[in-house]
């Protein structure tokens, strides 16, 4: 981004202006003057960086990794990091660390992805749908997330993963039960605050019906809070999924997944540190990204509630 | 309460394991296996079932745990006291570091320490606790042996003590029996620090935006107007202002700890609740499963009224 470079001057200029000229303009120049605030926070921008870098990772892990993540040497077992081959070290089957870790990181976008999807999109449909029914409508759905709320998160998960078997579809599952009932708090708070507003009478005086009310008019009003939310959960999710996968309920050895690696490693785990550290250093790694975005976008599209 | 006990019921019954096999073994005859059948009222509709559940609820009695052979409820009362030490501990822990840390950061916003507030929140909040604990114990434990490993005592010092609360730190403390308290307490201070790190993570964040808000409200002006010190105005006014919002905090967090922080319990063999359910779990004791979630479910509730009563206490607007 060159001051001296014209075209992007006149697009910057354009992206800024007070007067825009249409919708899409409009905009266009709210996305672009909240990446800026975005951009303005080096701590985000950090987040940022390592998720991508991650992202890259998971797409190229066939090319980038130096072994085959499931190929096991016996004679080259428990080398520590630093040696001729493993940069990481291996583990008790001789498999390579960085290699299991690059395909550990697909597993772990993987479930955080999919839960990101199926949690709060049930917490919206709840939420929306209690908020803008009311009455005992709004009663038995409300009840229903407290309850599910006043259960232990980890326990409940543990629970549906017994129940259902485990595994990742299973885990993903799990995670998302216990995950959608404060989107569906935060829906029906936003909901009940615009449901009487001026603009949802006017919708209606139109003819509108309740789902269409609902859809095009309420749901797009609560998606920024959700993000900010899902976002600082992002982090909350993988260490669900490392914590399930470390208790053998998660991905099934001998799968990737980091957490069930850092339990492989606890049996080595005093004379050989570094088979459960590095695993453990990637969790923290991306939980830590995820976290730091979540901050960012808390101030750009929150600003009520930013820190600063 | 009511929906709680009738989820974990329904989760217990849908589980796919044979509570009958469970109990008469594989190679029960056919009429034992139907004998156990009905004795279970496992013939009766699912409706009459939970009612049964209920009834025996309510008087205290969730069943027999099939995996150590004593009554649920006996089985509970063993193993919450080590989860409440823990718990206790670590929130002690999580509130004396964390409520100045972030009163702290608040006043002084924007300098170094408010940074530094920040990033050891965020760290906190990222870590795998249970990988943590694992290099906690190897650093502490196996290198350094400055704590003490898994468990809540040395293997030699156990089952001294008589029992009157179950935490061994004050059981041995009301025995004067030092050694063994000092012993316990080597073991709970790893697993403690680590869970007191995560709640003084989120207790420092929320102590430092409620001060910001009440920080510049305008009777802080006011008391400033007046003359009063800098001390004075944190502490007596704003702080005052804030311990209402802060003890919903707290109970919160608290509430967190005894449910059973279920991985840092497995990582350091710590015989609490949260580990008495995954166990019983994994080994398909329904039983101590559903006993065991309705008491974590009930402490949940009790903290929460507890702490709306604390609110009316100290809020006199809230009467």
């Amino acid at each position: 981004m060159s001051v001296s470079d014209p075209p992007n001057q006149g697009l910057r200029a354009w992206l800024l202006t007070d007067a825009p000229s249409s919708r899409r303009h409009a905009r266009l120049a709210a996305w672009y003057q909240g990446w800026l605030s975005f951009r303005a926070n080096p701590m985000t921008m950090i987040g940022f960086a390592i998720l991508l870098f991650l992202v890259f990772i998971a797409a190229f892990a066939p090319w980038l990794a130096p072994h085959d993540p499931f190929a096991q040497d016996l004679a080259a077992r428990l080398q520590p990091p630093g040696s001729e081959n493993y940069i990481l070290g291996s583990d008790g089957l001789g498999r390579d660390i960085l290699s299991r870790l690059m395909y550990g990181s697909r597993i772990t976008l993987y479930i955080v992805t999919l839960v990101v999807i199926i949690a709060p999109v049930a917490g919206l449909l709840v939420g929306t749908v209690a908020g803008y029914a009311g009455g005992w409508a709004d009663v038995v759905l409300m009840r229903i997330t407290d309850i599910f709320l006043a259960f232990p998160r980890l326990v409940l998960a543990l629970a549906f993963v017994a129940a259902l078997g485990a595994g990742i579809e299973n885990a993903v599952l799990a995670i998302s039960l216990t995950a959608w009932p404060p989107y569906a708090r935060i829906a029906r708070a936003e909901t009940l605050t615009f449901r009487n507003s001026d603009f949802i009478h006017a919708v209606r005086l139109q003819g509108a019906g309740a789902l269409r009310i609902i859809t095009r008019h309420i749901w797009p009003l609560c998606v920024s809070s959700l993000v900010v939310r899902v976002t600082l959960d992002m982090a909350g999710i993988i260490l669900a999924a490392a914590g399930l996968g470390f208790l053998g309920l998660g991905a099934q050895p001998p799968t990737p997944e980091w957490g069930a690696m850092i339990s492989e490693g606890r049996r080595f785990i005093l004379d050989h540190w570094w088979v459960a550290t590095m695993p453990g250093l990637a969790i923290f790694t991306v939980s830590l990204a995820f976290n730091l975005l979540g901050d960012g976008l808390r101030d750009v599209l929150d600003p009520k509630e930013g820190s600063n | 309460m009511l929906g709680l006990l009738f989820v974990t019921f329904f989760i217990g019954r849908v589980m796919p394991v044979d509570p009958v096999l469970s109990i008469v073994g594989e190679r029960a005859t056919k009429e034992i296996y139907e004998a156990a059948y009905l004795e279970l009222g496992l013939d009766k509709p699912l409706f009459v079932q939970f009612f049964y559940y209920l009834r025996d609820v309510v008087q205290g009695d969730f069943g027999t745990s099939l995996r150590t052979g004593f009554p649920v409820s006996g089985d509970i009362i063993r193993v919450f006291p080590a989860t409440m030490e823990l718990a206790t501990l670590g929130t002690l822990i999580g509130v004396f570091i964390g409520v100045p840390l972030g009163v702290v950061a608040a006043v002084r916003r924007g300098t170094w320490i408010d940074q530094f507030a920040r990033v050891a929140a965020l760290i906190g909040y990222s870590m795998p606790i249970f990988w943590l604990g694992l290099i906690g114990l190897l650093v502490l434990y196996g290198i350094l042996g400055w704590v003490g490993g898994p468990g809540r005592l040395d293997i030699y010092y156990e089952d001294i003590v008589p029992t009157v609360t179950g935490m061994i730190l004050v059981d041995s403390a009301l025995d004067g029996n030092w050694e063994i308290f000092r012993n316990a307490l080597s073991h709970i201070i790893l697993p403690a620090s680590l869970l007191g790190y995560y709640s003084l993570a989120y207790i420092s964040r929320m102590t430092r935006s409620f001060m910001l808000e009440q920080l510049s409200a305008e009777y802080v002006i006011t008391a400033r107007v007046k003359g009063l010190s800098e001390r004075e105005v944190i502490w007596k006014h704003v702080f005052s202002n804030i311990k209402v919002q802060l003890i919903t905090v707290i109970a919160l967090s608290y509430a967190g700890l005894l449910e059973g922080s279920v991985l840092t319990e497995i990582i350091f063999a710590w015989p609490g609740i949260g580990s008495y359910i995954t166990t019983s779990l994994l080994s398909a004791d329904m039983n101590a499963v559903m006993g065991g979630t309705v008491v974590v479910g009930l402490v949940f509730v009790c903290l929460n009224i507890f702490s709306d009563l604390l609110y009316k206490f100290f809020d006199p607007r809230a009467k």
